[in-house]
């Protein structure tokens, strides 16, 4: 995150600073503690105080070339090194490389006898030839109330430590001086009132028997802050700070779509799915599919080659993946092949804030474009409502301002209202699945609708889905008198409709070969009347020939007459007509 | 760094004083002082004069006593342990013992150094 070093130097009037090297401190102090200057960390007993005042020193040498002096009233130099050692911190070798000097100021009340008047001349000359053999930068005094405890004078005490901050300051060195908290002040000698420049405050507060570490910074001379109380992490690697609640509502929002791993959702989704960045919320009772609807879109995501971090705070990685094998999803391979990461914890394994500066840094560390929250329902266990709603919005935030897309599941408890969340962080969301149960003719089956889904177009129907060996299937639609219908009953009217159909197509077919029928016997029909026309046609050309004969006859007969008569005007018809009676025998 | 050796005559006068001396040394030999101041300080000047005082007096040349300027010999301060100066560290014999303050509490010395009882 922060490991800024400073560049460009700022304005010689503005408040130098010096860098921590600590996640997240930097953030929150702009910068870092304010150089040259010393700076109270206090806290309960075992609230982190050495470590930082440690890591404080070891990033100053490490990373800042700033050699460091570590005055120690309690532990011994060896002590130290071991206890840093488990935290990768290698003291011995920066000490063999004069990047650190670790100096143990024993005090023992049973040892001193006070006979008069004195100061602290001895530990100044200590502290000054500590910085000045080393050409320290840095120096921590842990925890310099251990004066208190040896030392009876406290006038004299006091006075000297007025005295020790001057000399530090003038020394130039950046300075941490630890302290125990007290009953009414913040530490149990008031250090703070020697120490005003800068005040950070450790907590280690058990509430529900879940502890959570926070930081306050209670002033800081010269400069803004942020205020809040910040939630850190003690963990492998040190030292992490939160600082989560700075981030404002100006994240980016691009137009990238990003699948849902199931066809027909992405279909419904306006047909591209998810956008990328968004925040997902799925919703629903118990066994209605938030997992698996997590593991299309997982499963999905790996096959395009993005990485997944999934978060599950109930089932162990195994189970799930087992799990999701039975309905064809193979999430193994995408462990195997590195793409796919669980992160399985219980809701009550630490608190809220820890649970999510946990979760922040397994982000940074693994780099995800996917998150999957796996049930978010489940850290109310960790808190109450209250401070869930919190923590999720400001992981949502979080996530939002690195473009990783969140998909949330959450379970509902069942007879209460489904368009609403335990945890009540529907607002938050730009995308709300509602899976549920619709409970009809005598059967439970698994629904699914878009509740809401910012920026895009969607489908507004309720739809059944199956878990099948291939995963979540969609079903078609059909609606019934009484709504959507699912199960049988939508089997049903399946059949019914396919067999309506059918029906149908047979009337037709039925109608069509009527008509075929019809023709054909309208034809016949035809050919009949054909035939009869012929035959009367027959018929009368026969008569017609007949009476062409008989009128022949006759003409033939009335030339024979007139012949026989010698009629001369006859003779000339006689001719024209036997030439007409030679042509039509021909 | 200053250091003085001071050898005087055994002389006693008080019988009792002789026995205790007797006693002390037979069981726990010589004493083996350090003297730690910060320069010359009127604490310092005034914890070297009452240092050497009580030894004259009381050790009556059964002791050695060093004094170091942590000014001149920093790193004396963190092998000696010091914090307050002046530091008076009774190294031998054992146990070891701090006293601190420009050293004007000569009974409070006496009874550290096992010289007086405790009242």
């Amino acid at each position: 995150m922060v490991k800024t070093t400073h560049t460009t130097k700022p304005p010689a009037e503005l408040l130098l600073k010096s860098p921590t090297g600590i996640n997240g401190l930097d953030e929150i102090t702009g910068g870092g503690l304010p150089q040259g200057r010393p700076t109270l960390v206090c806290g309960g007993t075992g609230c982190g105080k050495t470590l930082l005042a440690m890591e404080f020193l070891v990033h100053g040498a490490l990373l800042f070339d700033e050699p460091g002096v570590f005055i120690s009233f309690e532990e011994k130099s060896d002590e130290l090194s071991k206890n840093f050692a488990s935290l990768g911190f290698d003291l011995n070798d920066l000490a063999a490389r004069n990047k650190l000097l670790v100096d143990y100021v024993h005090i023992e009340k049973s040892e001193i006898e006070e006979t008069g008047e004195y100061d602290l001349e001895g530990l100044f000359i200590r502290i000054g030839h500590a910085i000045d053999s080393i050409g320290a930068k840095r120096v921590v005094l842990d925890t310099i109330e251990a004066l208190f405890s040896g030392l009876a004078n406290e006038t004299i005490l006091r006075a000297e430590l007025r005295r020790l901050f001057r000399f530090l300051k003038d020394k130039g060195v950046t300075a941490i001086v630890t302290g125990e908290q007290g009953d009414r002040n913040l530490t149990r000698y008031g250090l703070e009132e020697y120490v005003a420049d800068c005040v950070i405050f450790l907590n280690h507060n058990v509430s529900q028997q879940t502890a959570t570490r926070r930081l306050r910074i209670i002033k800081y001379r010269g400069t803004s802050h942020g205020t809040n109380e910040y939630p850190f992490l003690i963990d492998e690697q040190g030292f992490s700070v939160m600082p989560i609640s700075s981030l404002g509502l100006d994240h980016p929002a691009g137009t990238d779509r990003v699948s849902t791993g199931i066809t027909r959702l992405d279909t419904m989704l306006g047909g591209e799915g998810y956008y990328r960045g968004s925040s997902i919320l799925v919703t629903g009772t118990a066994g209605t599919g938030k997992s698996t609807m997590a593991a299309h879109f997982v499963d999905a995501a790996c096959r395009r080659g993005e990485r997944c971090l999934y978060f599950a705070f109930e089932e162990s990685k195994n189970q799930i993946i087992r799990n999701m094998r039975s309905i064809g999803i193979d999430l193994e391979q995408w462990v195997n092949t590195g793409l796919l990461k669980f992160q399985n914890s219980r809701p009550t394994l630490y608190g809220l804030e820890m649970h999510l500066v946990a979760m922040h840094k397994a982000i940074e560390g693994f780099n995800p474009v996917i998150v999957v929250v796996d049930p978010i329902s489940n850290l109310v266990a960790a808190a109450n409502e209250a401070e869930v709603k919190s923590m999720l919005s400001r992981l949502i935030d979080y996530l939002k301002m690195k473009q990783i897309t969140a998909f949330c599941a959450d379970l509902t408890m069942a007879g209460s209202s489904r368009e609403r969340t335990d945890v009540g962080v529907s607002s938050l969301m730009d995308t709300w699945l509602l899976l549920q149960i619709l409970e009809a003719s005598g059967e439970r089956n698994r629904g699914l609708y878009i509740l809401k889904s910012r920026g895009m177009e969607h489908s507004n129907q309720i739809r059944e889905f199956i878990m099948s060996a291939h995963g979540v299937e969609l079903q078609d639609v059909y609606i019934g008198p009484g709504g959507v219908l699912t199960g049988s009953a939508r089997q049903a009217q399946e059949r019914r409709e396919s067999a309506e159909t059918l029906e149908h197509r047979q009337d037709i077919e039925r109608k069509q070969r009527e008509i075929e029928r019809k023709k054909t016997v309208i034809e016949a029909q035809i050919t009949a009347l054909h035939a009869q026309f012929e035959a009367e046609k027959d018929d009368l050309e026969l008569v017609i020939a007949k009476e062409n004969q008989r009128d022949k006859t006759i003409v033939q007969g009335n030339l024979a007459i007139a012949r026989s008569r010698q009629a001369d005007d006859v003779s000339h018809q006689q001719e024209s007509a036997g030439k007409t009676g030679k042509g039509k025998r021909s | 760094m200053k250091k003085s050796k001071d050898v005087p005559a055994k002389a006693l006068q008080d019988s009792t004083a002789a026995f205790e001396l007797a006693l002390r040394t037979t069981d726990k030999g010589d004493y083996l002082l350090r003297l730690y101041v910060s320069g010359i300080t009127p604490n310092s000047v005034r914890a070297i004069e009452n240092v050497k005082k009580i030894c004259t007096e009381h050790l009556h040349g059964h002791y050695e006593l060093d004094i170091i300027d942590i000014y001149q010999q920093p790193i004396f301060a963190k092998e000696g342990q010091i914090v307050a100066a002046p530091t008076l560290v009774k190294e031998l014999p054992p146990p070891l013992r701090k006293f601190i303050g420009d050293m004007s509490h000569t009974e409070r010395i006496l009874v550290g150094l096992d010289l007086r009882k405790k009242i």
